[in-house]
């Protein structure tokens, strides 16, 4: 819980201002009690609208421990000509002696248009040097973080944010050219492609994920863009040809991949309208050999319907909680910190999806 | 099955290409079976570390989890105590749909250790299991009890046919301690081994499940400027220290019979100092590493009992005052038996002889009711040549030093030396302080999770190897022995201060012993 905060605040001021402030607080705090350190990990900066900074705020809130050390805000505001700032140093309680109490920075810049071509020099001088700095736009504004991305080593993204699949994924890839992407959409998977991968990894098992002949992923209908990524990640890892879906009269997308024999995979995406959160409801994976596994969403963890090739069935639980949409964003905060390096061929791969 | 030793057998077959990338791999579907587990040990680590892998999703797609002990209960009894220890000591606030689903098919098989029926009754149990699953479950047998059941338990598993699986691995984990000598520790290796190969047995020293432990590695290892210094040209002496502020509580009845020789130094605190020591493996495979180890161990040698006496330092905790309160003496804890000699501090003074550290002595130390909790690691390095600058005035020159702390601040320390502002050239000490709290967003794992998911993968790494145990009490059990033959009383140290006044004559000229 955070306990004491030194906080700062000026109208019409300036970048340097705003510096020389913060240097000035972090030696308040440190003066005020030795065992106040400021945590050096990450600077995030977040590029928000103004009208909607109250729900960004509350989001970032609940990402807990995984809070960037420095996280720079700038709050845009249609019409705004002056530049006002606030900030914050707040630290989880006070140390007694010899305790350590790490302190996390938040500043808030108010701008405006007149303000939008100088946006690198006011959030140089406000991030840390020599730190990763990731990179976070939630209501688009698409050309501010294409020139931001000039200080950022990742960017943070949600591809099921944009208006429909394809935008998503064309986003994704023009950003990763430039900066490693840590896609939410991507990470709300990870459980599912760390079952799948735990699901054939029996040496037995194995050899059926060459023999892969139907692939079918039940999502929220907003979040296609996702389920085509776990597709992409299936097809990069397996080597499989990804073909265009099509529309198949109905709320499924249809296609078909080919494996690295050129034998057909069919893929169907099927939009879930019962599922209350974004990302995947469910799977199935059927071989050429009759094994057929499907995991489904259900409480507790994801629950398991395995049928092998003589047509007996098992069903259980796989344990684990759901991180919730915040546990998410948290995780995409950790992940600019790492590199997955199958991210990209499975966006590349999602990209033979489109049609 | 034929397995290679310390390889993670799961890997064997076609390499699974969706593990790329993964932060946590998988782990093959496995029945745990906790012998002991209606201990303290369960209660508090186990059990906790277990829902957390669930929390986490880190369990086997297929997990199932067996208790014993010899209590008479029913599975639903077992299971609303494994609820209880799960909410009492878990890290985090438990999900009810997960752990619900955690406990939804424990079982308990009641019965003493060394009777045949608990064993066919245990074996009807994981049959069951599997039968259900229609797949091959791996076996992982964690004994959790007294040791002196350990041989006992492992011998039953055999008689039983428990103890290999044409279609799964078979895995035993040991807790410590691994016999309380010498002689003791070979007898268990070699009853232990007459039942499981090397590669089955996964002896826990949950120390090195810590990840400070472990980071010492990547520190040596994968930093080029440490690595040159490493050596008797430039250091000057290492100290490893693990102290502790509290007493021994209501432990009286295993502390009395241990110590804190057996209870630290013979296992964590020689670890520690082969993590120091070793050179680099090869590769960090679990043979590879432990071969690095074993050789720091045998290095160093084994004292005589004449040798005792110069290298080796005991004392109990007298009463004192601790976190502002009076507490009493050692010999005055309830359930000490009158006149004990056992020792809640010891320090030893140990060489590495072999070429990177002849000649450097490694000050080892630990004790109960001592000025704070605190456990690090102080590399001094020499003091420069010759200094040019005037001392007057100053603080003056002190050796570098490179601590590492592992508790309660995780982090590094380099002692550095600098001017102070002004217009003369007066020096003093500065700490450059690199701390994990402000380094990283990942909260360190309890070391149990981390090693019972490692045994379940059979990844034996972070798990000491037979030669390892026995080249350990090797060290130790001459001091043991000749403690024991040395009547008390056992020198005392005032509760809540820095130790016994006799530890200073371990120290070489010039030495001291670092503020606890």
């Amino acid at each position: 819980m955070e306990k004491s905060d030194a906080v700062w605040s000026e109208e019409g001021t300036t970048p340097d201002a705003i510096e020389a402030a913060l240097r000035g607080l972090l030696f308040e705090r440190h003066a005020e009690n030795e065992g106040f350190l400021p945590a050096r990990v990450l600077n995030m900066i977040a590029f928000v609208d103004r009208e909607w900074s109250g729900e960004i705020a509350n989001r970032l809130r609940g990402v807990g421990r995984y809070h960037a050390s420095r996280m720079l805000v700038l709050q845009f505001e249609p019409g705004r000509t002056r530049m006002d700032a606030h900030m914050s140093i707040a630290s989880e309680g006070d140390p007694t002696l010899g305790e350590l109490a790490l302190l996390r920075e938040t500043i808030v810049v108010d701008i405006g248009e007149r303000h939008l071509d100088d946006l690198l020099t006011i959030a140089d001088p406000l991030v840390v040097s020599d730190l990763p700095t990731l990179l976070w736009s939630p209501h688009g504004h698409h050309e501010v973080m294409d020139e931001l991305l000039a200080l950022a080593q990742a960017i943070l993204l949600d591809s099921v944010d944009e208006p429909d699949a394809q935008e998503g994924i064309e986003r994704a890839c023009s950003l990763s050219d430039r900066a490693y992407v840590v896609d939410l959409a991507w990470l709300r998977s990870t459980p599912w492609r760390e079952r799948v991968a735990a699901s054939f990894d029996p040496p037995r098992l194995r050899p059926e994920l060459r023999a892969i002949e139907s692939l079918t992923i039940r999502h929220h209908p907003d979040s296609t863009v996702a389920a085509m990524l776990f597709v992409g990640w299936l097809a990069s890892r397996l080597e499989w040809e990804t073909g265009p879906l099509e529309a198949d009269g109905g709320a499924s997308l249809i296609g078909e991949a080919r494996d690295a024999h050129s034998n057909g995979v069919a893929v169907r995406l099927e939009a879930a309208p019962q599922l209350q959160v974004r990302g995947l409801e469910g799977l199935t994976l059927r071989t050429a050999l009759g094994h057929e596994l499907s995991l489904d969403r259900g409480p507790g963890g994801l629950h398991a319907k395995d049928r092998n090739a003589q047509g007996e069935e098992r069903e259980w639980t796989i344990p684990g909680a759901s991180r919730g949409e915040t546990g998410i964003l948290g995780e995409g905060i950790r992940q600019a910190l790492l590199r997955d390096p199958t991210y990209v061929p499975a966006l590349k791969a999602a990209e033979g999806l489109l049609a | 099955m034929a397995v290679l030793a310390g390889q993670p057998t799961d890997e064997a077959g076609p390499e699974n290409p969706l593990t790329e990338g993964l932060e946590r791999l998988p782990v093959a579907p496995t029945t745990l079976v906790i012998f002991g587990a209606s201990g303290d040990l369960a209660k508090r680590k186990l059990l906790p570390a277990l829902y957390n892998l669930a929390h986490e999703g880190a369990l086997p797609e297929r997990f199932h989890l067996v208790g014993i002990s010899r209590a008479h209960k029913s599975n639903e009894e077992f299971r609303a105590e494994c609820e209880e220890a799960i909410r009492r000591f878990s890290r985090r606030k438990p999900d009810e749909d997960v752990l619900k689903g955690l406990l939804a098919d424990v079982k308990y098989v009641p019965g003493d250790f060394d009777d045949g029926s608990v064993y066919t009754e245990l074996g009807k149990v994981l049959d069951d299991f599997q039968a259900d699953a229609g797949e091959p479950l791996n076996r992982a047998f964690y004994l959790s009890t007294a040791p002196s059941f350990f041989p006992v338990i492992v011998e039953a598993l055999g008689n039983s046919n428990l103890a290999s699986h044409p279609d799964a691995e078979v895995r035993v984990i040991i807790e410590k301690p691994f016999g309380t000598t010498l002689a003791e520790a070979r007898e268990l290796n070699r009853r232990v081994l007459a039942i499981f190969e090397e590669a089955q047995v996964f002896r826990i020293d949950h120390y090195l499940g810590k990840e400070t432990v472990q980071n010492m590695l990547a520190f040596r290892f994968a930093n080029g400027m440490f690595e040159p210094l490493w050596n008797r040209n430039y250091i000057d002496s290492v100290q490893i220290t693990a102290a502790e502020d509290l007493g021994i509580g209501s432990r009286a009845g295993y502390y009395d019979t241990s110590g804190a020789l057996r209870d630290l130094i013979q296992n964590h605190m020689l670890q520690l100092l082969c993590h120091v020591a070793m050179e680099p493996p090869v590769n960090f495979t679990a043979e590879e590493t432990r071969n690095e180890k074993v050789k720091v161990l045998q290095a160093i040698p084994t004292p005589t009992a004449l040798d005792v006496e110069a290298m080796a330092v005991r004392a109990q905790y007298a009463a004192g005052h601790a976190g502002g309160e009076d507490v009493v003496g050692y010999l005055e804890e309830q359930g000490v038996p009158e006149g004990s000699t056992t020792e809640t501090y010891a320090a030893l003074r140990l060489e590495v002889d072999n070429w990177r550290w002849a000649g450097v002595p490694f000050y080892l130390r630990t004790g109960k009711r001592l000025a704070r909790k605190i456990t690090e690691i102080a590399v001094t390095l020499k003091s420069v040549p010759h200094l040019a600058f005037s001392q007057a005035g100053s603080l003056g020159v002190q050796p570098n030093q490179l601590v590492l702390t592992l508790q309660p601040n995780e982090g590094v320390s380099l002692r550095l030396v600098a001017k102070i502002p002004g217009t003369r050239m007066s020096i003093r000490p500065v700490n450059m302080e690199f701390l994990y709290g402000t380094s990283f967003l990942s909260q360190s794992p309890e070391a149990y999770e981390r090693l019972i998911t490692d045994a379940m993968r059979g990844d034996a790494t972070l798990f000491t190897r037979n030669d390892e145990v026995e080249a350990q009490w090797q060290i130790c059990d001459p001091i043991v022995g000749t403690w024991a033959q040395t009547p008390g009383p056992l020198p005392q140290y005032e509760a809540g201060s820095q130790g016994p006044e006799e530890a200073n004559a371990l120290l070489r000229e010039g030495h001291h012993w670092r503020a606890i």
